[in-house]
């Protein structure tokens, strides 16, 4: 029996008064890929969020690798993380944004290395190769000088993968990645993330809302509902087959 | 005696010409101080301690809202008088601390408005990908806070130069000094004072042509971001 990668334990979150996260228990294995589905306001941003260190707890742990992410001891007593603790652990997660938030002023190759030279010390040659190995893995190897500004919106989403990839990463965190794409440009990001996901050995956690494809590349669905995992399973068992009321209302909407 | 002579005219023009890299010097020395302090003040501005705020944000506005006369002669005159802290300072340096000081302000608060305008996701994905404070700043956040401010920080380098000339009450012998002098010389400031206008304009003008092309080539490439100038 493998060890899970991250494990969240009893993890509460709330943004002043509301308590938007209401204890959540979740093992991600390594390789594992995990579909997050679940009504707007559920919670389901927060949760990874947290995970990528960019909103902190109110309660609970967060395990990574075995390292607690969020508090760590000092003089036998455990405290706050501060950022240097934040850092030796962050380097194993990546995250990809619903707006791409890639850098405007560095041409999307620039975008991919910056990171592996600047932050991992890595070989600029070395880190170079990667990158354009990555552009072309995602399909933009003839735009490797452009600027963002120059992309579509399904490219600049592409660019934001191969630069989280480059990194190494082992966790991904993808938050609605489609969702502010034109429709006809969410194809050919899915099939990005479907050929990462088929290939690829890391364990990734997708917040969706694209059924269909959280039935083709999930190994696992949380139903999230009012901040707490209301349903998890097989994808079959939650999306196709689920007895729950919340999770079968939730899902008529996408049925037309 | 007429009003106006050419021959006056043609014979002040090297004289007060005598003034003007003490009038360009002070005017790129103030602002090259400005540049570095207005720095300061934004650093200051974000120490994240209610206090400190309040007491940054009033001593800027303090020296926002006296003018740049005031604070020269204090620096000049009153300053040495100080007991223990108090130097005497040259016109020069008087007036490249004074200027500098007052414009330091505004600076700050235009860097202030670059940093805002990079988006909060810019700072996300920068700590998504694991920089260190430091590299934030320096390579992702700063290089995009600093070109939309170019044009504004050009508008108040020429702002300060036309503000410079003040600095004569205080026996800075730049060009508005020497146009005095000439001026008192020969009982007839019209010559003299004609040619200080003339040397402003000549300076300013392309300057400001220049900052013009500059705003609209930048506008191009980043053109998302918007800086909210502290005057207006
Ligand atoms: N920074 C914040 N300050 C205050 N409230 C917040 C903040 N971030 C999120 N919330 C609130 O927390 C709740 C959960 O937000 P979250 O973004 O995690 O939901 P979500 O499931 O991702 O929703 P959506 O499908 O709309 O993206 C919402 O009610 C939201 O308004
Ligand atoms: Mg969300």
């Amino acid at each position: 029996m493998t060890k899970p990668i991250v494990e969240y334990k009893d993890v509460h979150k709330s943004f002043g008064d509301v308590e938007v996260l209401k204890g959540i228990d979740l093992d991600i294995f390594p390789a594992e890929k995990i579909a997050v589905i679940g009504p707007s306001g559920s919670g389901k941003t927060t949760i990874i969020r947290m995970l990528m260190t960019l909103e902190e707890p109110t309660d609970g742990d967060i395990i990574v690798d075995g390292k607690n992410l969020w508090k760590m001891e000092k003089n036998g007593k455990m405290v706050e993380a501060d950022e240097k603790h934040l850092r030796e652990i962050r380097g194993d997660i990546g995250m990809v944004f619903q707006h791409f938030n890639l850098f405007p002023h560095m041409t999307i190759l620039e975008n991919c290395m910056t990171a592996p030279i600047h932050v991992k010390g890595e070989n600029k040659k070395e880190v170079k190769q990667r990158s354009i190995d990555m552009l072309e893995r995602v399909g933009l190897g003839d735009k490797i000088n452009n600027y963002p500004s120059q992309l579509s919106g399904g490219q600049k989403q592409r660019v934001a993968m191969a630069r989280a990839l480059v990194m190494r990463p082992k966790i991904m965190l993808f938050d609605e990645v489609t969702s502010a794409l034109d429709p006809e440009l969410v194809g050919e990001v899915l099939e990005v993330i479907r050929d990462i996901a088929k290939n690829d050995d890391m364990a990734m956690v997708l917040v969706t809302h694209e059924m269909d494809f959280a039935l083709d590349v999930a190994d696992k669905v949380l139903f999230l509902d009012d901040g707490v995992i209301a349903e998890q399973g097989s994808a079959s068992d939650v999306i196709e087959h689920s007895e729950n009321p919340r999770v079968q209302e939730f899902l008529s909407r996408f049925r037309g | 005696m007429s009003y106006w002579s050419f021959e006056r005219f043609f014979e002040a023009w090297p004289y007060i010409l005598k003034g003007l890299h003490i009038t360009v010097g002070v005017t790129i020395s103030a602002f090259l101080f400005a540049l570095v302090f207005g720095l300061v003040w934004t650093f200051l501005r974000r120490i994240p301690e209610r206090h400190i705020n309040w007491i940054v944000t009033w001593v800027m506005e303090f020296i926002r809202s006296t003018p740049p006369l005031v604070q020269l002669f204090f620096i000049y005159y009153a300053w040495p008088e100080i007991p223990v802290v108090g130097v005497t300072l040259s016109p020069f340096v008087s007036a490249v601390v004074g200027f500098g000081i007052h414009f330091s302000t505004y600076i700050g608060e235009i860097y202030r408005s670059g940093i805002e305008s990079v988006e909060n996701g810019q700072w996300e994905a920068s700590t998504a990908l694991n920089f260190s404070l430091l590299d934030k700043w320096r390579l992702i956040i700063l290089p995009q806070a600093f070109p939309p401010t170019i044009p504004m920080l050009g508008n108040y380098f020429i702002i300060m130069f036309k503000e410079v000339p003040i600095a004569s009450t205080i026996g800075l012998t730049g060009i508005l000094h020497m146009a005095n002098s000439f001026g008192s010389e020969h009982f007839n400031l019209i010559e003299a004072l004609t040619i200080v206008g003339i040397i402003f304009l000549v300076l300013s003008y392309p300057s400001a042509r220049l900052i013009k092309k500059l705003e609209v080539k930048l506008n191009t490439r980043f053109d998302k971001n918007q800086v909210i100038d502290p005057i207006e």
